[in-house]
């Protein structure tokens, strides 16, 4: 187990990961296993450091030290708005919140991607549709607007793992997948005292 | 037959007319009220007829396949994949297994075969689809028991768990993301955890299903080729080593379940 415990930590500083087989060899399998379509280009199964760090099949002994490293690195790669403005409007916002498409071999990469998130966060009581991935935010607006309640909701949308590192969630900022203005709507959608997510059940 | 097209047409019409729950319940009562009523019976009846008529150069039917029982068995030989096969040297799925027996007995070629292996919406299902389907129907209320004796069924395992965990793509979603904890949906699709034994022997029971929402009969193959579209990756190809370990991983996982397959769906 020592050496196995010496080998990953040897892997993870190469950003290399590999649990129970090798890197490449794993690689060339998807490799051969998967074909590009449209947006979908098979530069994504490519990792990069967060994404090789999370990948560890569950029991698997971590190495903290790196973890802690490494989710130092993403809170400081977190771009606030450069303008200072958290908050957008909360009725663009439910629309990125409700939408799944955007990056799927599928979608039309004309048209704007979504946040999804209902597909595991409860928001709006009125919406029964929600996924339970992750915990409710029904009622975040609760928690008030002070400067340092905006930038804490900003990072876990522009980057999760600053936080929280092997997050299940997206990196919505950092990874492109929402606009800057997206996400000012969809902070406005939490925070926004107006927004449905902070209005009781009709 | 007359009387399964007007019973599922009754049964449409109710489930549209059942008010949205929160859970995954509606599909429940919709399944016991189908009872043994599932569409998937007339892509059974087809699948059989394929594998008794004549196709490709050799105007052979597939009664020679070797499905890993025996050529020609087929009852039973469903719940015993993903394996280890001796003549191609590999670990195989039903569906590669399947391919490699339309070459080879039939003659027929591998481009022409993996063409188009699983239908579109519109469509009326594919000859890969109607063979699988059958042959699971063939395997009902068997044993889930994949071999796990040759070392590259057992390397096929390791290789399944790794994949399953392999986090990438722009939203950085691995199998994992939904299907490692209990008693979670997304939105109101209930996720079986396929690291336990009790939700992958729901899941890898069940497939291939008849999908209510799409008309047609899906494959396992099929089912995770549309995760990772899912996923934001690029396209699972039928009877890749890819599908095949997450097969295996799900099936080993899954050892000891009942096989209910043909299974209805959403």
């Amino acid at each position: 187990m020592k050496a196995l415990v010496t080998g990953i930590t040897i892997a993870l500083a190469a950003s290399v990961t590999a649990w129970t087989m090798a890197s490449d060899e794993i690689e060339a399998v998807l490799r051969n296993s998967f074909v590009a379509k449209n947006q979908a280009t098979m530069d994504r199964l490519e990792r990069d450091a967060v994404q090789s760090a999370c990948s560890a099949p569950r029991g698997m002994p971590l190495d903290n030290d790196m973890l802690t490293t490494l989710r130092a690195e993403r809170l400081n790669s977190v771009v606030l708005p450069p303008d200072g403005q958290y908050l957008g409007d909360w009725q663009r916002g439910a629309e990125v919140a409700g939408n799944g498409r955007g990056l799927q071999s599928s979608d039309d990469p004309t048209q704007p991607n979504g946040g999804n998130c209902y597909a595991c966060h409860q928001l709006a009581p009125d919406e029964v549709a929600y996924g339970t991935l992750g915990p409710s935010l029904t009622g975040y607006g609760a928690r008030g607007q002070s400067e340092a309640m905006l930038q804490y909701t900003w990072t876990k949308l522009w980057d999760t793992h600053a936080y929280n590192l092997c997050s299940h969630m997206p990196r919505f900022g950092a990874q492109g997948i929402l606009t800057e203005q997206q996400l000012k709507d969809v902070m406005a959608y939490l925070l926004d005292p107006a927004s449905p997510v902070n209005q009781a059940a009709e | 037959m007359k009387r399964h097209h007007f019973g599922f047409t009754l049964f449409a019409v109710w489930l549209c007319s059942v008010p949205l729950a929160a859970d995954d319940g509606v599909f429940d009562q919709y399944r016991d009220l189908m009872g043994d009523d599932n569409p998937a019976v007339f892509v059974i009846d087809e699948g059989e007829e394929l594998w008794f008529a004549p196709q490709g150069p050799e105007s052979a039917t597939l009664e020679a396949c070797d499905l890993g029982l025996g050529p020609g068995v087929t009852a039973g030989a469903y719940v015993r994949f993903p394996r280890y096969f001796a003549d191609a040297d590999v670990v195989m799925d039903l569906e590669s297994r399947l391919v490699y027996c339309m070459t080879t007995i039939q003659g027929r070629d591998l481009d022409v075969v993996n063409a188009k292996p699983y239908s579109l919406r519109g469509d009326f299902g594919t000859e890969m689809e109607a063979l699988v389907t059958w042959l699971a129907a063939e395997s009902e209320g068997a044993t889930i028991a994949p071999e796990q004796t040759h070392a590259a069924e057992r390397a096929m395992y390791t290789l399944g768990e790794e994949i399953f965990f392999y986090r990438a793509g722009p939203h950085d979603f691995s199998c994992a993301t939904c299907h490692e904890q209990s008693d979670m949906r997304i939105r109101l699709q209930a996720l079986p955890d396929l690291t336990s034994h009790s939700g992958a022997a729901e899941a890898w029971g069940s497939w291939p299903a008849y999908r209510i929402s799409q008309g047609l009969v899906r494959t396992m193959g099929w089912r995770l080729r549309d995760c990772f579209r899912q996923q934001r990756w690029p396209e699972l190809q039928m009877g890749s080593e890819v599908s095949i370990a997450l097969q295996t991983y799900m099936a080993v996982n899954a050892a000891g379940g009942t096989m209910t397959a043909p299974g209805l769906k959403r």
